[in-house]
């Protein structure tokens, strides 16, 4: 009962809208990182946090609405998010052996 | 005290955020980004979402930040980098991302978001609700998942062979 009330009180105290803000500004940070670095790995670091804002934005809707759905899906975005950092550094290391360079700014053979 | 607790959390994710940006050291990229994923499974708790707060430990700061932390050993990446992004790039990244952000926000400025509800069901993010849910409504979605994992291993797999037989 006391839990109960507990819950009740953080989410009257803490309004929707500030979690959206706050999963907003997490993602544009995410962004501005993809942009910025030309370290693959930092890519990749940025990626998983924007991947991470939107969880916890779906999280928030999930509770402040009352619907569990959302919560199975931050668990197949989870699911995804493990698969692709898999690939991803795998592709990195192969890259790496070849050409010696992490560099996004070396990697342009695609580019014409 | 709660209110307080979340402003704190959130406040320690965007700095450490801001921070994996803008360090140099991938290393201490990495280790800023688990910071900021501990806070985030503290916000889920406090969102009493227990079970999506202990596969987030488990699965990120546990699995992908390790995998990160040894692709980043085993490269060595004391090597120089020699091609520099020129400030101009620098400059309109920055300039992209606060601007979406500035978009976003004002979008989203004056939205109703509806009323804070006044009885929260409490063990809608506990694993046994969680695991009804995704063992009925999400089950095909449950098993394509498992699919993707082995398509996963074996593409890294052939990856790492195939780099084996060329040399």
């Amino acid at each position: 009962m006391n839990d109960i009330s507990q819950l009740q009180d953080q989410l009257r105290l803490v309004p929707l809208e500030h979690y959206v803000f706050l999963c907003i500004l997490l993602f544009c940070i995410g962004l501005t990182g993809v942009l910025l670095r030309r370290n693959m790995i930092n890519v990749f670091l940025s990626i998983e946090l924007m991947l991470n804002s939107i969880n916890l934005l779906a999280v928030a809707f999930s509770v402040y609405y009352n619907d569990p759905n959302a919560q199975a899906f931050v668990f197949f975005i989870m699911v995804v998010a493990a698969a692709e950092v898999a690939v991803g550094l795998a592709m990195l290391v192969m890259i790496y052996r070849n050409v010696q360079t992490v560099d996004i700014n070396a990697l342009n053979n695609l580019k014409w | 005290m709660t209110a307080i607790l979340f402003y704190i959390l959130s406040a320690i994710c965007i700095i450490s955020s801001i921070l994996m940006i803008f360090h140099k050291n991938a290393m201490y990229s990495v280790l800023f980004l688990l910071i900021c994923f501990f806070s985030v499974a503290g916000l889920y708790v406090m969102l009493n979402a227990q079970f999506l707060a202990i596969v987030h430990i488990i699965v990120y700061a546990g699995a992908i930040m390790v995998l990160f932390l040894y692709v980043i050993m085993f490269l060595n990446m004391s090597t120089p980098i020699t091609i520099r992004k020129s400030k101009l790039v620098m400059g309109i990244a920055v300039f992209t991302g606060s601007s979406l952000c500035f978009v976003l926000v004002t979008a989203l400025w004056a939205t109703n978001f509806g009323q804070n509800p006044a009885i929260v069901n409490q063990d809608i993010g506990l694993a046994s609700t969680l695991g009804k849910v995704l063992f009925n409504e999400f089950l095909i979605p449950f098993e394509v998942s498992s699919v993707l994992f082995l398509s996963s291993m074996v593409g890294i797999v052939i990856f790492n062979k195939k780099e084996q037989k060329d040399e």
